[in-house]
């Protein structure tokens, strides 16, 4: 024994070997670890990842599109690009991002050292890193035996019959099974885990009613992907006991129903919207008061409101299917219930403007980026109050009107947000401060680029342009403006070219960002940056809603208000 | 007066560390019940719709047996959780091994059931729409029994090996959540298929 170990110890300590070890030793750290802050970033670099792809492919059909009778891509390629593009946005991009931050600063923002099972949050970052690979293999391994295209080309709702074994051979509709499958079950855990945190993870003093806005919204986001995402899973082992098993659930030839599929995607389609931009307006409800060097305004109100969206949210599902041909009642039912959706909402933009009426505003960038949700969010809910009533959504349903509507909720309202946020704690998690200048170029350039696309988007649907069309005839009077929206495209590209470099410049010669670079009120402004593996030395203890207010103002604190 | 000034010294502590397995058992169950309130759903949309026969009222039968045993598996977990709270590692061996027996005599149970409805009635997932829905849930509650039981199976194994101890008894009664749950869908899924859909 002794013998052995003399003859390996000069092995472990030889100079080659040390040369190598540090990097090795440090993807090793990050492929094995479970704390929070690592997955958390790691889920937002994956989520940026998948950006670029989506973007990439939404580029490709924006040059297909920019002019009449184009050839750029074949129909196939582009049936490929679309399903792709909203895939890819919403279950790798969006998901991804957002629980990236809520699993970096759920934990530090209620003074815990980790999530409430590490272990799981890794497991469930690798589930939804494998579910993105499925999906993306399929561009490899998609066309099977039979030859029959790669990518899957079924849309994102993957509407039935179309993905029945007889029109969707080959494999490629598997892979966007398998991997939004596999991507759920990571989401479920990291959802799972959310909750559990915020429940059960905070420190002492940190009462419910004191918990920051940030957490509150993404406890609601995660008890929402709970119930949310399920039906989407159930409704895919569903497609796939049909496709491989012989099954009839949405076979219409056997008394299955295609249209029960529209219904079980909806219910988890619609909620997912909320899922999205909830995590948005968490982001917009630390930021805002930060800037305005005032108290949220409304706290209770904030955090009512976000529940009432959840609850009524789940009730809104089918007004994506009023050009289906429903019942009277139904179409008045949904009508109903999704322009409800939008008294919470905008009591929630009130509460924004009442938090910033009065303020001291720094028009930091991130700040920048919350004005620009708040105008564009505004305008987003408008258009959605306009599609929501039936008779409104008979004309437009399924035209670029609907596309620009999303694309208005999700761009000009989640994508600024996502900004405002990656800006707003960029100092904290890797200690530097990033560059003003290049950070209001890609403000103005991205806001021009997201206006010239998206706000003329309205114009060809309103003309009569079906969206997922793959080229359209010149003198429809759709040209001149297709042609604005693929020009916007390259404004919002430079855009990101830009904030890319100042986040890389910045990395290694940004200056050092302190602590607490914004004054900010929340705990973790109240450790290192970037924060240490355990986060506090010791556990805080809080009495109200800003602890770090109530340190900094020992003559003033909050604690005596609330 | 005193009562407000001693909350203020002494901050409030939120919901115990120790309770976040049962909350996240909790969180499970609620996106187990969102997937199988899905199936049930489709069960009862699609009921009578089929195009092609046999139909549930022909074939089917109540299994009685099957799930009296299912039930009084909930009633044997629940016994181990106490007796490995007390600390009797043995008794709850015993209690565990009950249970692990109801639950496989429940399995078998489904799986001559269903070999009887294949071959004898030529029910199949693929030769009507009703053995379409019928397979999938009532193999969907299987599926969660055999997840159930390989659980069960691996704490007996550590069991026996004697590494289960007081200390573990709340992470017992956390596995017991799942079980428990399992049961209580059966109630539905029995409700649904053999009684209300017939």
């Amino acid at each position: 024994m002794s013998n052995a170990e003399t003859v390996l110890k000069p092995m472990v300590v030889s100079p080659a070997r040390e040369d190598a070890r540090p990097f090795f030793d440090t993807v090793h750290d990050w492929i094995v670890t479970v704390d929070h802050k690592k997955l958390g970033l790691m889920y937002i670099g994956y989520g940026i990842l998948f950006l670029v792809i989506g973007g990439i492919e939404a580029t490709i059909m924006r040059i297909q599109l920019a002019i009449p009778n184009n050839h750029f891509v074949s129909p196939q390629t582009f049936n490929q690009l679309f399903t792709m593009h909203g895939t890819t946005m919403v279950f790798l991009v969006g998901m991804p991002l957002l629980f990236g931050f809520a699993n970096y600063f759920v934990p530090l923002m209620i003074g815990a050292r980790d999530m409430a099972f590490p272990r799981l949050n890794a497991f469930s970052f690798w589930m939804s890193a494998l579910g993105g690979l499925i999906l993306y293999f399929s561009f490899i391994g998609g066309s099977g035996l039979y030859g029959a295209g790669s990518a899957p080309d079924v849309g994102w709702f993957a509407y039935a019959p179309l993905t029945a074994q007889a029109f969707s051979p080959g494999h490629s509709t598997d892979y966007w099974i398998i991997g939004l499958l596999v991507s759920g079950i990571g989401s479920i855990g990291t959802a799972l885990n959310i909750v559990t945190t915020a429940l059960c993870m905070r420190c002492p003093g940190m009462t419910l009613g004191r918990m920051p806005l940030f957490v509150w919204l993404n406890l609601v986001m995660s008890a929402m992907v709970l119930i949310v995402i399920s039906p989407l899973t159930a409704a895919q082992i569903m497609l796939l006991i049909d496709r491989y098993l012989g099954g009839h659930f949405f076979d219409t030839q056997a008394g299955g129903s295609a249209v029960i599929w529209m219904h079980f995607f909806w219910i988890f389609g619609h909620p997912e919207v909320y899922v999205l931009i909830i995590p948005g307006f968490a982001f917009v409800s630390e930021i805002i008061p930060v800037f305005s060097r005032k108290p949220i305004f409304g706290y209770a109100i904030m955090v009512a409101a976000t529940l009432s969206i959840g609850f009524l949210s789940l009730g809104v599902w089918a007004h994506h299917m009023f050009t289906i041909g429903m019942t009277s009642y139904a179409n008045a039912f949904f009508t109903a219930s999704t322009m409800a959706v939008g008294v919470p909402t905008g009591i929630k933009i009130f509460n924004w403007l009442g938090t910033m009426w009065g303020g001291k505003i720094r028009f930091t960038i991130p700040m920048m980026f919350c004005i620009g949700f708040l105008f564009q969010f505004l305008i987003a809910g408008l258009t959605g109050i306009m599609l929501s009533a039936s008779p409104f959504d008979w004309q437009l349903g399924n035209s670029y009107f609907v596309v620009a509507h999303f694309h208005y909720v999700l761009i000009g309202g989640l994508v600024f947000t996502i900004f405002a946020a990656l800006y707003y704690w960029y100092p904290k998690v890797t200690g530097r401060m990033w560059n003003e200048t290049l950070g209001k170029w890609h403000f103005w350039l991205f806001l021009i680029g997201f206006h010239l696309t998206f706000d003329f988007m309205h114009i060809p649907g309103v003309l009569g342009m079906p969206r997922r069309i793959y080229t359209y005839e010149a003198g429809r009077g759709w040209e001149i403006w297709n042609l604005i929206i693929s020009l916007g495209v390259i404004f919002q590209i430079i855009g990101i070219l830009f904030w890319v470099v100042n986040f890389l410049w910045s990395y290694f010669k940004g200056k050092p960002a302190g602590n607490d670079p914004w004054d900010a009120w929340t705990l973790e402004w109240a450790t290192t940056s970037p924060p240490p593996d355990y986060n506090f030395a010791k556990i805080p203890a809080v009495r109200s809603r800003r602890p770090l207010w109530d340190l900094k103002h020992p003559e003033d604190p909050d604690w005596k208000y609330e | 007066m005193a009562v407000a000034s001693v909350t203020l010294n002494q901050p409030e502590m939120p919901l115990a560390h120790e309770l976040r397995g049962r909350v996240g058992m909790w969180c499970l169950i609620a996106a187990e019940s969102a997937i199988f309130s899905i199936f049930v759903v489709a069960y009862l949309y699609y009921a009578g719709k089929s195009l092609n026969g046999p139909t549930p009222r022909e074939v089917l039968h109540v299994p009685i047996f099957n799930s009296v045993c299912l039930f009084s598996s909930s009633f044997t977990i629940v016994m181990a959780e106490r007796v490995i709270a007390q600390g009797k590692t043995r008794l709850f061996g015993i209690w565990w091994l009950f249970t692990i027996a109801l639950g496989t005599i429940f399995i078998l149970g489904t799986a001559r059931e269903w070999y009887h409805l294949i071959y004898d009635e030529g029910l199949t997932i693929s030769s009507s729409l009703f053995g379409t829905t019928f397979y999938s849930l009532v193999g969907l509650h299987a599926f969660h029994v055999i997840v159930g039981l390989t659980g069960l199976s691996i704490i007996m194994i550590f069991t026996a090996l004697g590494l289960v101890k007081l200390e573990h008894a709340p992470r017992i009664e956390v596995f017991a959540m799942y079980w428990h749950f399992v049961d209580a869908v059966w109630v539905v899924v029995l409700t649904v298929v053999y009684f209300v859909a017939r």
